[in-house]
């Protein structure tokens, strides 16, 4: 569903700023597969998410999605293929718009856009069923602006915008990480049951590791720029925090233990 | 008591031109308010407005027509400004002034042209201004009959003429494409992540708003019977001013889209309200600029003031108790 061969991204090369971010990044996501994505700050997890929304064009490598090479599409071209939730609540979603209007917009992620009205009759019962599902309220207040709502409601507005049109790839960059942890568990929740009806193929960063190990089937973790692990199936059921936080110290040679948020 | 009749007597003309301006103002709030943008190309589209219709309307062509050509040749204006942005990676305040620097050439070489065609050679290749005369030429409007009560006072075609742009914009931007145009200046990155071309909408919303600009350019030229090379001069400012004062005065109650375009012409109209009052207290015409260089700076630092000082008070509130 997914492939990224010998990806590589370097910032600001040739100048004292220069980072190499990605440095030879190899994936396959079979469909249905939710991946789980950790790593430190700075290993790059952000990074390889962009690399695939094409936020900025990568140095070398390719990027398949649906047997589709996007490596040259640009990002608002490949939109159609990706459902994308932001870490900042602001990000995914238009403040000054109205709710049914950005989840309007969203409807028609990937098709052209027409004279025709941007939003009719018939879809805005179809949002009010949708918003009734999430069980915030949210059907009652269609017409006010998302600026009104609290981040744990635009993330879960959020969510519902990027799977309102099933994308071949649900890309989540701690979604939950500017959350109080019980919102934060709400919409981690809304997330697992949102991916498991719609037979979603998922990329979830986290900084959590009980929720890295808790959610999805595979679990992959980062460090400068390289995926150093990548456990599925029963092996990542059976992962425990231990095994994981030794993986890390043997593997990358230094250890996890002083990367406070890691553990959080 | 003098004072008062003559101010009234002035009051109508004010009028017509806040309408025409009124048109300026929408256009602005198209590219400050919805697309998040300053575009400074609109001092220059203001005068190329002006001198398209001018110069074809003195060449014969009926006014409707120059008018649409006028309303093009802004739209083009937009396009250029766009482009350098968008495809040329300039930073929007650089483009826009780049192609108002452009236009004030382009300007002069516009209104030559009646001159060139009648006279070949004998005439002069660029030309400052361009009269217009309600008697010699077909206009659709002028100031001459701003206070007569018939059917060619101008106020009535310029009353629908800013009722049929704003029902026009409004069913425009309920549109998918203007709710993309909408998205675009609200949220780039969330508009991207929705598959919106964020570098097209914004230049459409560019061609959009300079077309808007060339015809209050076109309507003031005729208004006024003249156009001319600096008729557009600090335009982006009176056109600031009227979406700002709108905004201040009528945001609480308007709350449509229809009628925040409406608070935007409303605005412009006080705005030469206010000018012609102040012309009759004993300004010089020269001074206006000066005068609406600090409105606007007054306007715009009332939210902000009116933010700080709000959140002072609370802050006493809080330690008080
Ligand atoms: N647009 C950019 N310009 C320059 N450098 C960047 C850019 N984006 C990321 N980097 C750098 O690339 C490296 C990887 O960053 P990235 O954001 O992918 O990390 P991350 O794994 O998501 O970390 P975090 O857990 O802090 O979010 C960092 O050193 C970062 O400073
Ligand atoms: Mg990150």
């Amino acid at each position: 569903m997914l492939e990224l061969h010998n990806v590589y991204k370097t910032f600001n090369p040739g100048t004292v700023n220069e980072k190499r971010a990605l440095n030879g990044i190899d994936l396959t996501l079979n469909e249905g597969d939710f991946v789980t994505v950790i790593g430190s700050n700075g290993a790059g997890k952000s990074t390889v998410l962009n690399a695939i929304a094409g936020v900025w064009p990568i140095d070398s490598g390719s990027i398949v999605i649906d047997g589709q090479d996007v490596t040259a599409l640009p990002e608002h071209k490949r939109a159609k293929f990706l459902g994308r939730v932001f870490q900042d609540p602001m990000n995914g979603t238009a403040a000054t718009m109205q709710i049914q209007e950005n989840l309007a917009l969203a409807k028609r992620r990937g098709k052209s856009r027409t004279l025709m009205p941007g939003i009719t009759r018939r879809e805005q019962e179809e949002y009010r069923e949708l918003l009734r599902d999430l069980g915030l309220g949210l059907e009652d207040r269609m017409t006010s602006k998302v600026g009104l709502l609290s981040g744990g409601q635009r993330q879960a507005l959020t969510l519902l915008m990027a799977t309102l049109q099933k994308p071949k790839v649900l890309l989540l960059d701690e979604h939950t990480a500017a959350l109080d942890p019980k919102t934060a568990e709400t919409v981690l929740n809304t997330t697992d049951a949102v991916i498991e009806v719609n037979h979603l193929t998922a990329f979830m960063v986290t900084h959590n590791m009980k929720d890295a190990i808790a959610h999805g089937n595979r679990l992959i973790m980062m460090n400068e720029g390289k995926i150093i692990f990548d456990v599925a199936g029963e092996e990542k059921a059976h992962l425990t925090m231990k095994e994981l936080l030794d993986k890390f110290a043997e593997i990358s040679g230094s250890s996890i233990q002083s990367d406070k948020t890691l553990l959080a | 008591m003098d004072f008062l009749l003559s101010f009234g007597r002035s009051l109508p003309s004010a009028l017509g031109q806040g309408l025409a301006w009124g048109l300026m103002a929408i256009g602005v709030y198209l590219t400050y308010k919805i697309l998040d943008l300053a575009d400074l190309t609109v001092d220059g589209t203001l005068s190329t407005g002006g001198a398209v219709c001018a110069v074809l309307i003195t060449m014969g062509w009926d006014p409707w027509l120059a008018l649409l050509m006028a309303v093009l040749a802004g739209m083009l204006a937009g396009l250029v400004t766009g482009l350098l942005h968008t495809a040329c990676g300039i930073p929007a305040i650089l483009s826009g002034i780049l192609t108002q620097l452009a236009l004030y050439s382009l300007n002069l070489r516009i209104m030559a042209i009646g001159d060139i065609i009648k006279l070949g050679d004998a005439a002069a290749k660029t030309k400052a201004t361009l009269g217009l005369n309600v008697d010699r030429n077909p206009l659709m409007l002028s100031s001459r009959y701003v206070r007569e009560l018939s059917s060619r006072n101008p106020l009535i075609l310029l009353v629908i003429i800013v009722a049929v742009v704003i029902a026009l914009m409004y069913w425009f931007f309920g549109t998918e494409l203007g709710c993309s145009i909408r998205a675009t200046g609200a949220n780039p990155n969330m508009a991207r992540a929705q598959g919106i071309n964020t570098s097209r909408n914004k230049v459409l919303g560019l061609v959009v708003s300079n077309g808007l600009v060339a015809m209050s350019g076109a309507l003031l030229a005729q208004y006024s019977g003249s156009a001319t090379v600096d008729m557009g001069r600090g335009a982006i400012v009176i056109g600031l001013a009227a979406v700002i004062i709108g905004e201040v005065l009528l945001d609480k109650l308007f709350r449509n889209f229809a009628l925040k375009l409406l608070a935007s012409v409303i605005g412009a109209v006080i705005y030469y309200v206010v000018i012609t009052l102040v012309l009759r207290l004993g300004l010089e015409a020269t001074d206006l600029k000066l005068l609406t260089a600090m409105v606007v700076a007054v306007f715009l630092a009332i939210p902000y003031l009116k933010e700080r000082y709000m959140s002072k008070a609370k802050k006493e509130v809080k330690t008080d108790a």
